[in-house]
């Protein structure tokens, strides 16, 4: 399953940082963060709580860069 | 600019007022201090924060760590006016580029309005306005003039001229009438019409146009990830090498018994901090890339990652199909060429009675040539001939219309045509009537969109077509092409594709350019498909890297173009930001950059990088 979020981050940098970051988490298969469109893609593994791994995802990318913001 | 940018902005006024007024004041000593602390932390306290905040999460190594370094290194070594205005020219930096890119994506966003923001939907005689989401498929809609057509569907009432620039870049707008298809995203000029949903929002020409733009820039190139990995151990490398500028050389002058210069080697130490921000780079790669697309969806060229826009870049083989991308694919009567004695008009109205059944391409153009209505009770008995053509009894006449070998079975000797064209010869009652030749004809700018391509650096373009070889071989002279396969069947496409493909050369692509219909196998084998004509086309969108919305073969030639000017922006930038950083870098460590040069080399760089970057979005529209 796919899912697109709305985001908000300031630097490229950032948003390269936040990708990393959300591609570690369980449940997670794969993800890609543009900073250009501020919307980060988020593919989820078979069987992964979406709600649950969000919270982890969004965890992830406040610990990375604290002013991002994800629009769950 | 956003409430957070003024914020920002508020911010770099009052600090910058606020250094100038401690500058001039005439105090000395601990008041001093305290006094630039003031400018310093109104314009610094969330890059300290944000890199106190990184390296309690272990994320040491970023823009504010080095910011933070730099700039509490010069406070303690007494670099007051100095550390202050690191920290403001560093934040001015940001703000500009957050103001830029912003900026230019509202500037591609405002190419790609296209986006419907309500429906009126017919229900039970009155009109509601909805949204788009709403409304099912079979629905009845109403779009007014200078509303945009919100769905897909089939004008039951009304004429209008449609405005497709939006979509195809196309100025001259499109004539529709009752029974037309109208895709979503047109602009209704004039006319009221009332229209008939074939699809869903979601499914709609619109959405997906919408949805594939937004999605490019998550397909990275190969360059953006070179910048991302780049960043990751050049941070950390620039630091280690800071620390080592700092204690090394120091180290060195006490083993040899000399003074320790522990201030100058620091203050050396901490310009390079400043210089070395990654920031030019990790910013304008992305932009230009970002501008690049919204550049050609202005055109009418969607681009479906950042990644196939520096493919394309590469191209060195483009493989053209023949019908439908560099001909029109419409077929015209071009000779009437009626055997001694017959008229031109007979000749071709028993041709266009007897094939006037099949809705073969060929039977429409001689139905188009005779243009008069044709009575069915006048054609009986008809028989196709698969490959030959068809017989049928017309005006109690038996009639045999098809190519030479049609004629040969009948036992007849037809003429052989001086020009070239496609063949069909008209036999009455077994005696030969003469031949009509049918052309397709060549798209006016597939000439110069040849010679465009190969001034672009286009090696070889190949023309692959299931056509004769006589009449693949006139096409190929007329465009100058010189390599042609003719009388392929569609496996054999993808055969020569794979040829073309073994034999290309490393960091060399190979293009398809198709109209998408029988396409799909080809477009999917070669590194870059190219699909044309895809207004109402579902699966060339689907199978394409790269989408053409309307026919013109120039605008493979435009979409090269706009990817040249990209990657020689993304290069500029590189080597430009990389020679004034290892430049200033070498310099500073030696001792002739001071700080003031070090802020310039960081801020400098990187807005004259997204000035450049933003040159990408800039294309004419032609």
């Amino acid at each position: 399953m796919k899912k697109t979020y709305k985001i908000e981050v300031d630097c490229a940098n950032c948003a390269a940082k936040m990708e990393e970051a959300t591609k570690k988490i369980e449940g997670v298969d794969n993800a890609t963060v543009s900073f250009m469109t501020q919307k980060m893609k988020v593919e989820f593994a078979e069987g992964a709580e979406e709600s649950a791994v969000m919270e982890q995802v969004v965890k992830a990318c406040k610990k990375v860069e604290s002013d991002c913001e994800v629009y769950l | 600019m956003t409430k957070k940018q003024r914020k920002v902005l508020i911010r770099i006024i009052i600090s910058a007022i606020l250094l100038i007024i401690v500058k001039l004041l005439p105090v000395k000593g601990p008041v001093e201090i305290v006094l630039y602390m003031i400018p310093y932390l109104v314009i610094g306290y969330d890059i300290l924060k944000k890199a106190a905040l990184g390296i309690i999460h272990g994320q040491v190594f970023d823009e504010c760590f080095l910011m933070a370094v730099a700039t509490v290194g010069a406070m303690a070594l007494g670099e007051y006016v100095e550390a202050a205005a690191v920290m403001l020219f560093y934040q001015m930096g940001e703000l500009f580029q957050s103001y830029a890119v912003g900026k230019s994506r509202k500037n591609i966003t405002a190419l790609m309005d296209i986006r419907p923001d309500y429906a009126n939907l017919e229900v039970d005689g009155k009109v509601e306005t909805v949204d788009p989401d709403d409304v099912e498929v079979g629905s009845i809609i109403l779009v007014q003039p200078g509303e945009k057509v919100p769905l897909d569907g089939v004008v039951r009432e009304g004429n209008a001229s449609l405005d497709t620039g939006a979509l195809t870049g196309e100025s001259v707008p499109r004539e529709v009438k009752e029974g037309d298809e109208v895709i979503s995203g047109c602009v209704n000029l004039n006319g009221v019409l009332r229209i008939e949903t074939t699809k869903e929002f979601e499914e709609s020409t619109v959405s997906k146009i919408l949805d594939m733009v937004e999605n490019s820039s998550m397909k990275k190139a190969r360059m953006e990830n070179f910048i991302t990995r780049f960043a990751k151990y050049y941070t950390p490398a620039v630091c280690f090498g800071a620390l080592a500028i700092a204690f090394l050389p120091p180290l060195v002058n006490i083993l040899m018994g000399n003074d320790p210069l522990w201030s100058q080697w620091i203050i050396r130490a901490l310009t390079t901090l400043v210089i070395s921000c990654p920031c030019a780079l990790v910013i304008s790669i992305p932009l230009s890339f970002f501008g690049g697309i919204g550049g050609a969806s202005a055109n009418g060229i969607l681009v479906k990652g950042s990644n196939y826009l520096e493919m394309l870049s590469k191209t060195k083989y483009l493989v053209c199909d023949k019908t439908g991308t560099l001909t029109k694919g419409v077929f015209e009567v071009t000779e009437i060429c009626p055997s001694q004695g017959g008229s031109k008009d007979e000749l071709l109205k028993v041709a266009a009675y007897a094939e006037s059944y099949s809705n073969h391409p060929i039977s429409k153009s001689l139905k188009n040539a005779y243009a008069k209505d044709i009575v069915a009770e006048e054609v009986k008995d008809v028989e196709e001939i698969s490959g030959r053509g068809v017989k049928a009894n017309v005006f109690g006449k038996q009639v045999a219309v098809g190519n030479s070998k049609l004629m040969e079975e009948l036992s007849l000797v037809p003429a052989v045509p001086q020009k070239v064209g496609t063949e069909i010869h008209v036999a009455c009652d077994g005696v030969y009537q003469g031949y009509i030749l049918i052309s397709d004809v060549i798209k006016s700018t597939a000439k110069t969109a040849v010679t465009r391509l190969k001034n672009r650096g286009v090696k070889r373009v190949i023309m692959l077509t299931g056509d004769s070889k006589k009449v693949a071989d006139a096409v190929a002279k007329e465009l100058g092409i010189n390599d042609v396969r003719s009388e392929l069947l569609p496996g054999d496409k993808v055969e020569e594709v794979e040829r073309i493909l073994a034999a290309k050369g490393k960091g060399e692509y190979v293009a398809f350019v198709g109209d998408g219909i029988n396409d799909a196998p080809v477009l999917s084998r070669v590194d870059l498909g190219i699909a044309m004509g895809a207004m109402g086309s579902d699966a060339a969108i689907e199978a394409a890297d790269i989408v053409l919305m309307d026919d013109d073969p120039g605008k493979i030639a435009l979409a090269m173009e706009i990817s040249k000017k990209t990657l020689a922006i993304v290069h500029q930038n590189i080597v430009f930001s990389l020679f004034i950083k290892f430049g200033c870098l070498a310099l500073g460590a030696i001792g002739y950059v001071n700080m003031w040069w070090a802020i310039f080399a960081d801020v400098g760089v990187m807005v004259l990088a997204v000035l450049n970057a933003t040159r990408a979005l800039v294309y004419k529209r032609g």
